[in-house]
């Protein structure tokens, strides 16, 4: 359209410009602002969580609110922090990496994004709710017949968890949508960065999981309001129904939470190696892979749960089987930094920590994937400190390096390197320190989601909770390196990097606000 | 990759999307307060029902207008097409999950739960089953007594029914031959008979759960059976009556001379969308009534 042409540039300015927005930069910008207030939200609750344990014995809140943090920080950092964040890289990133004006559908893309503060309203909203039985507190996984019971906590969760299910299915639709319909001549498939790869496998498991999750939920509601007896089996329902219902769901999640996260890294490594990914059709297919392994391995969640030995054994070795196509995409990475000209950029900092810390979190997954040593281990710090190794270091670290990647190219100036260097070796630091101790607590048997400890666990609760306030801190700085280089400071070059390859470096720093009005040459 | 880049067409800021946010918002908080039988539950949500009709009657008024004044060309059509597609496969997703729960509670969790002698000495588990403190299930489409409860036979209504939304699925694909050949007259006439089935489907539907709840002592409430039962087919009812009403907007769109042979993603969306209602019904049918 001529329309679209004349107004290249042209948008509403103040709040009217956020509300109504249908383009990919505006509504990315927003889905990385809502994940980083998200972000201090959760990690508030971290951090009530972690004072609590500071010492054995109640000393700050009583256990019933402890349960609802532990329930809290988890829905708001899977749902509130780490998905809106990859949809705000992709909503910034996958038009320009394709050669696309913008995302394939701009109006269903703004609701994507406005659903989420109106669903994270609906779930805050709870903890104000304390004389009803305040926030959810039978944990993220709203295991029946804790999840049955309760106040109306729960009732709120289920229906934002509707909300943000709508939201992700159509964020997912116009991911999948603009990947397949909008590349640039002569961009086909196999030359897609790695991102896009990755972004375009996860979005599927989206499409696939969410709905499940909904029909979940749904069912969980139904029990708890309307008489039915899916969970109960005085009605011939199951308990054990909900955790193979949700699980089904929520191992494709966590994967969902971490393929964006390899994508990541599969940029940022190449660039500041200076060398071209090693193995890029392998990488390809691991995702494929990883995603597809990810649909029938979710009973290993469940093993001390009383399932026949053929399921055990079943859902052991096709976790296992998991370690393979990762175990060669932690090769390919390494393979790209050997013998690569390296320098070790806040970006490159936060990918290369990526890479070794998802590895410990990914071996003690695989500890974890033995049935018999996971009686040992089910429900104890072990595998808190596991899903942290894999989603803080792994997703969160992912996040934090993108955002130093792309944020010259976003806001057009540079951000302050010294600082970004601190920021890396504190949250670095921190998250070991709180992290790593809590290996040893686990593997001693201390449970996960008790306020309350023996006392030969004090020492090792001490370290992680010095290290979580570190961790947590650290953030502030990030906060105010990003708000530095969105006032000002020196102009950002198109190339940014000297090792970057790819089209977003091929527009100016900050791009225009149509990306590619006209089709790149793709090489 | 077709070459039309240059002329993509690309929206400007639209209120619908936040509207009908606010929308929906509304029509959950209601509901979570009144199933809590809080406040004014049901007063918020009659309004964010009616915010949520209101604004995707102007949403997609105003993607109707855009359409037929030739604003779309072949690359967001194909935007709309893939969109629509995946749209039904995560609805797909929805039912399996359903159809996972019955599953689950039929092979699985019902057995275990007659095996054991732990738990309900005494229970033995035949499907349709109550569970064991349910009320005990009896022949198909009979009266029962107390503490009884007869399932829904396959061969009465909902054998029927299957007809029903099958010959549906035929007079769509008429209409769609219609379009094609740009013949009008067929196109409204397979229309109308296509909401006619529909609606004669949900009819029959709405009989039998009158029929199942006063003779039947078959209810939501009626242990795993029940549940799966009003669940799966409620879900589907509930799909139909969407589809019905998506054809009935088709069929003013066509009467209001919209679509064109070659220009009608609309109608295909709705007939893609008819289908699929009509394949969940074909695995309702099989295991939910007959098996």
């Amino acid at each position: 359209m001529a329309q679209a042409q004349a107004h290249h540039d042209e948008h509403p300015t103040g709040i009217s410009r956020w509300l109504f927005t249908t383009n990919h930069k505006d509504i990315g910008t927003l889905y990385l602002i809502l994940s980083l207030i998200m972000f201090f939200v959760g990690g508030a609750m971290a951090l009530v969580i972690r004072a609590e344990l500071w010492q054995p014995g109640l000393q700050i809140v009583d256990p019933h609110f402890f349960n609802q943090m532990t329930t809290m920080h988890a829905l708001i950092m899977v749902f509130g922090v780490v998905m809106p964040a990859f949809v705000g890289f992709a909503n910034w990133q996958i038009p320009m990496m394709l050669g696309a004006p913008d995302m394939a559908l701009p109006r269903m893309n703004n609701w994507s994004f406005w659903i989420l503060p109106f669903a994270f309203t609906l779930l805050g909203s709870t903890l104000f709710l304390q004389g009803q039985g305040g926030a959810p507190s039978a944990g993220w996984t709203l295991y029946p017949p804790l999840a049955t019971q309760g106040g109306m906590g729960t009732d709120f969760a289920i229906l934002s968890i509707h909300m943000l299910g709508i939201s992700s299915v159509l964020g997912a639709i116009n991911i999948v949508v603009t990947i397949l319909n909008m590349r640039a001549p002569g961009m086909t498939l196999m030359k897609m960065p790695l991102f896009v790869w990755t972004w375009l496998i996860t979005a599927y498991l989206l499409l696939a999981v969410m709905p499940v999750f909904a029909g979940a939920v749904t069912m969980l509601l139904a029990d708890r309001h309307f008489g039915t007896h899916f969970f109960d089996a005085a009605g011939g329902g199951d308990p054990v129904l909900w955790q193979h219902v949700f699980w089904f769901f929520g191992h494709p999640e966590v994967y969902i939470l971490i393929l964006p996260a390899f994508g990541l890294a599969s940029q940022i490594i190449p660039t500041f190696a200076r060398k071209p990914l090693f193995g890029y059709d392998s990488m390809v297919y691991a995702s494929a892979s990883i995603a597809f392994l990810s649909f029938i391995v979710w009973a290993h969640h469940m093993f001390t749960v009383g399932m026949p030995a053929a399921g055990e054994l079943f859902f052991m070795y096709a976790t296992m089987l998991i370690a393979v196509p990762t175990g060669v995409k932690v090769f390919n990475w390494v393979s790209t930094m050997w013998r690569g000209s390296m320098t070790f950029e806040t970006p490159m900092l936060f990918a290369v920590a990526f890479v070794f810390l998802f590895t410990i979190g990914g071996l003690s997954g695989l500890m974890l994937a033995i049935a018999p040593a996971d009686f040992q281990y089910h429900d104890t710090y072990f595998v808190v400190a596991h899903f942290h190794y894999v989603l803080v270091s792994g997703a969160i670290f992912a996040i934090l390096g993108g955002t130093y990647y792309w944020l010259p190219k976003w806001t057009g100036h540079m951000y302050n390197e010294t600082l970004g260097k601190w920021h890396f070796w504190l949250t670095a630091i921190g998250f070991n320190l709180a992290f790593f101790p809590q290996h040893f607590l686990g593997l001693a048997g201390m449970p996960r989601r008790i306020p309350d400890y023996a006392l030969q666990f004090t020492e090792f609760n001490q370290w992680s909770t010095v290290g979580a306030f570190i961790l947590g801190f650290a953030q502030l700085l990030f906060v105010y390196v990003v708000w530095q280089a969105a006032k000002g400071g020196q102009k950002a070059t198109s190339q940014v990097w000297e090792g970057a390859d790819g089209l977003e470096w091929t527009l100016p720093s900050p791009p225009p606000y149509h990306s590619f009005a006209t089709p790149p040459k793709i090489k | 990759m077709s070459a039309a880049h240059g002329d993509y067409y690309l929206p400007s800021p639209s209120p619908w999307p936040l509207l009908i946010t606010t929308g929906l918002f509304t029509l959950a908080l209601g509901f979570v307060l009144m199933i809590n039988s809080v406040g004014a539950g049901s007063w918020l949500m009659l309004i964010g029902a009616s915010v949520i009709i209101y604004i995707m009657a102007r949403w997609f008024g105003q993607v109707i207008g855009e359409s037929e004044g030739g604003q779309y060309n072949e690359q967001v059509d194909m935007s709309f097409r893939m969109g629509m597609a995946w749209f039904i496969f995560s609805e797909v997703m929805f039912f399996a999950a359903f159809f996972g729960a019955l599953l689950y509670v039929r092979q699985f969790a019902g057995p275990w739960l007659g095996d054991t002698e732990l738990l309900w000495p005494g229970y033995d588990f035949n499907w349709p089953t109550a569970g064991p403190k349910g009320p005990v299930a009896i022949a198909a489409d009979t009266i029962p007594g107390a503490n009884q409860f007869s399932p829904m036979g396959a061969w009465g209504i909902p054998a029927i029914n299957t007809l029903i939304l099958l010959s549906s699925g035929v007079t769509v694909t008429i209409a769609h031959w219609g379009l094609l050949k740009n013949n009008r007259g067929q196109l409204i006439l397979g229309l109308i008979a296509t909401v006619a089935l529909g609606l004669l489907f949900l009819s029959l539907q709405a009989y039998e759960y009158i029929h199942a709840y006063s003779q039947l002592g078959l209810t939501l409430k009626t242990g795993s059976y029940g549940a799966t039962f009003f669940m799966l087919t409620g879900f589907h009812g509930f799909h139909v009556t969407i589809g019905t009403i998506m054809l009935m907007v088709i069929l003013g769109r066509s009467i209001k001379g919209h679509f064109r042979p070659d220009h009608h993603f609309a109608f295909e969306a709705v007939a893609w969308y008819w289908h699929f209602v009509d394949v969940v019904w074909l695995f309702l049918f099989i295991f939910v009534y007959w098996l």
